[in-house]
């Protein structure tokens, strides 16, 4: 336990083990199910454009409403190809059937007698219905979306580079640092899309602006982390004794971090389970994703981040390839 | 240094006392401003949509100029709280919290408010068609503007039908003269109706037209559709009138449409969200569980670990939360479900300062220095990594921010803006606030009652092994 940087390829292999299975539903599953490549995530509405209506049937319960019988009403309206999701909520002690249908997108210059007609032909079908929610996106729009989405990714990613190659630029290689945390908000991005594409693949969880906000809210916690640590790496490496280990420094300060780490996470945990258990139904996987994600980024900061710059002071990667355990091939003089 | 202190406790207690009378004031203002919550349409309900122009031509003018008539027409609904925004260079947003019948509303906003007479050639047309007219030949509701997506299929692409000749130009229409009226007699009695006027040509030609076909139909036109087609009585002069509809709901939204002035290019509704009230309030109730336990929670972990420095920190993360709220009533900030999670989410940044402090205070006095000095070291050989932690959080609020503003995502910004708040506040009260209450609470620390501050000087293992480790 005392010396995590000497065991630092066992820290990767759990991170590899955590990704993987994530990378296979993101990438290969769709590629071999479908038979052509594609993102193993479900784009929501925000997206892909299109609409979702939340409808409630009061005084129905589950066994009164099929799915097919309300796709059937959507599809006569100018809605083909509706899909309709059931579930049960409860309204004031009585449960009540809650119906999700995810249509195309309203007319663009019409959409209130395609609202009127879906409607009134619900209602001569199923009695009283009453609309929660109704949510429509256009092509335009959500294409435009999914650009600034990637471009909002990679933009806040580079300009914490930037941000840490400069708060350490009086560290020996500064690069190195803002370089590290960000393959380590990779490896968070890597896992949570992952899970995204699991939750996607089996319980049809859908990737939408919120899911983004996740995501970004997860890249700056990660960085945070890290920098904690790697700004305890810095003050450590200034005031080094001579003939201390590169390897040492960044142990003991890892591990003078560590109860900061684990009392940080703790104390966000808590919030964010309090938001799991009471914070409404609305951003219940919002808050899910960031609890993953935020696990992972303290995960990464302290067994990824700070044992890559391990990993490149030795420049360790010319021995991946040769036989024997790198472990035991450390120089003896420090770098 | 003592009297900086108290100073500085003075200056936290006017701070926390001015946030507080906001937050309590019974009046729900202060300085005669309102003070009450904003909330955003996820949590009371109503419509966002998102207006973009059909026009490519348009420019980034007549955009803000849309947006300027639009926002008349938003008040001349009676909806409180409401947004009307330029988003990039051809959108509009328009949030209605609250409002009671949101595809009405929508409707009168988005209508371009374009006033037509038209020559029907002797005939009658239906109230409701939509019709091709000299001055707008392919009107957006004859064509289909849908995407091709999914299994939808283009129909209808070209409009067919006759092309009627105008005897008005909607821009000619004289908004000051357009006002409630109420049409005289005939048939149907007394109906609502709007008085209208129009100057220069358009003037001349309808008063030219009516009075050389007295006894025949002429129809009147808004936006393309067909509102009526009256036998003309008499010529009318000076272009001047009244338009009868059926209905006063009617009459409000074509009053409201020519009154404001036309739209200088139509407009389609990209995106629209709509919400009900009643799954809002639900909502609320469920937030305020959710951060009162968060908030709980995280106040006695930090008194456990933390003992003494925990308490004054759960102090701090009070004032932290009394100071937030009153500035989101106070600039204001609209509330939105995941706008109160960036805040839920932002206690526990609060404290993560907190955390790395009270941390750095045991290391130095584990190192033999005395309470003062370990206390003060902790907060100064913290400063760096709190800063720098912080600034990337902030980095990416502020790429939130911009992300949700330029595509009307109001949830996005709105958590934005609350951790982004959460972040400035949260160093004032972990730093400030909590350093100046450990000073002040510094002289009660003895020997003997080192467990109240959870510190020791006895070494821990892990930091022997190190030690030993590295020599």
């Amino acid at each position: 336990m005392e010396n995590l940087v000497r065991h630092r390829y066992w820290w990767f292999a759990i991170s590899l083990l955590a990704i993987v299975p994530g990378l296979y539903f993101l990438l290969l599953n769709p590629l071999i199910t479908t038979g052509s490549f594609a993102i193993g995530l479900r784009p929501s509405i925000d997206f892909s454009g299109g609409s979702m209506w939340d409808l409630r049937f009061p005084g129905k319960v589950a066994t009164d409403v099929t799915t097919s019988a309300i796709a059937d009403i959507f599809a006569k309206n100018g809605f083909e190809g509706a899909q309709v999701q059931l579930s049960s909520v409860d309204v004031n002690g009585t449960a009540t059937v809650e119906v999700l249908v995810r249509t195309v997108a309203l007319s663009a210059t019409d959409p209130n007698s395609q609202i009127a007609a879906v409607t009134n032909a619900l209602k001569t079908t199923f009695g009283d219905v009453t609309r929660e929610r109704l949510e429509s996106v256009g092509p335009t729009v959500s294409q435009e979306s999914t650009r600034s989405a990637i471009i909002a990714v990679l933009g806040a990613s580079f300009a914490i580079l930037l941000y840490l190659t400069w708060a350490f630029r009086l560290a020996p290689h500064p690069l190195r640092y803002g370089v590290c945390a960000l393959i380590a908000m990779l490896h968070d991005v890597l896992l949570v899309l992952g899970v995204a594409a699991i939750l996607g693949t089996f319980f049809g969880l859908e990737v939408d602006a919120l899911f983004l906000t996740a995501l970004l809210t997860i890249l700056s916690f990660s960085v945070h982390d890290t920098i904690v640590v790697f700004d305890r790496i810095r003050e450590n490496l200034i005031n080094r004794r001579s003939g201390e280990l590169f390897d040492n420094i960044v142990n003991h300060s890892v591990v003078q971090t560590l109860p900061r780490s684990i009392n940080t996470q703790i104390t966000t945990l808590f919030t964010l389970t309090a938001l799991l258990l009471f914070g409404g139904q609305s951003i219940r996987n919002f808050i899910a994703i960031l609890l993953i994600g935020l696990i992972s980024g303290t995960y990464s900061s302290i067994f990824n981040a700070a044992q890559l710059l391990v990993v490149w002071e030795h420049r360790e990667w010319r021995n991946w390839f040769r036989r024997g355990n790198p472990d035991e091939d450390q120089p003896a003089v420090p770098a | 240094m003592r009297s900086r202190d108290l100073y500085s406790l003075l200056l936290i207690v006017i701070v926390a006392g001015v946030a507080l009378f906001i937050n309590f004031s019974p009046s729900q203002s202060f300085l005669s401003r309102d003070v009450r919550f904003h909330l955003g349409l996820d949590l009371q309900g109503g419509i966002q949509v998102l207006l973009r122009t059909t026009n490519a031509a348009a420019t980034k003018d007549d955009v803000q100029t849309a947006a300027g008539v639009i926002e008349r027409r938003v008040n001349g609904l009676g909806v409180g709280e409401t947004v009307v925004q330029v988003a990039g260079n051809d959108r509009i947003i328009v949030e209605l919290p609250g409002v009671e019948n949101p595809d009405q509303a929508v409707e009168t906003l988005r209508g371009t408010g374009r006033l037509e007479f038209i020559d029907p050639q002797g005939q009658y047309i239906p109230t409701g068609t939509v019709v091709r007219t000299t001055g707008d030949p392919n009107p957006a509701k004859l064509t289909n503007t849908n995407p091709v997506s999914g299994t939808a299929t283009l129909t209808n692409t070209v409009p067919t039908g006759p092309i009627y000749q105008s005897i008005t130009d909607g821009k000619d229409l004289d908004t000051g003269a357009v006002q409630p009226a109420f049409s005289q007699g005939g048939t149907l009695g007394s109906r609502p109706a709007v008085a209208f006027a129009f100057k220069g040509n358009s003037a001349r030609s309808l008063e030219q037209f009516t009075s050389s076909n007295v006894g025949k139909p002429m129809c009147i036109i808004l936006d393309s559709e067909v509102v009526s087609c009256p036998t003309i009585n008499a010529a009318l002069p000076n272009g001047s009138g009244i338009i009868e509809t059926s209905k006063p709901e009617d009459r409000d939204r074509i009053l409201n449409q020519l009154k404001y002035g036309a739209l200088p290019i139509p407009l389609v509704v990209e995106t629209s969200r709509t919400v009900t009230a009643t799954l809002g309030q639900a909502s609320v109730s469920t937030s305020i569980v959710a951060g009162i336990a968060g908030l709980i929670v995280v106040a006695l972990f930090m008194i456990l670990f933390y003992r003494l420095p925990g308490f004054l920190a759960a102090l701090a993360l009070m004032v932290y939360t009394v100071i937030s709220f009153a500035i989101y009533r106070l600039i204001p900030i609209t509330l939105t479900l995941p706008g109160i999670a960036g805040f839920i989410l932002s206690i526990g940044l609060a404290v993560d300062a907190n955390v790395l402090i009270f941390a750095r205070l045991r290391e130095e006095y584990r190192r033999g220095r005395d309470i003062r000095t370990a206390l003060e070291r902790g907060f100064e050989e913290s400063w760096p990594a709190i800063r720098d932690s912080n600034v990337s959080t902030i980095i990416t609020s502020i790429v939130l921010f911009l992300f949700g503003n330029s595509f009307g995502v109001s949830i996005i910004k709105g958590f934005a803006i609350t951790l982004f708040l959460g972040i400035v506040v949260s160093l004032f009260t972990a730093i400030v606030v909590t350093r100046t209450f450990l000073r002040l609470a510094a002289p009660v620390f003895s020997e003997q009652n080192a467990w109240l501050f959870g510190i020791d000087r006895r070494s821990t293992p892990s930091e022997t092994a190190t030690t030993a480790e590295a020599i």
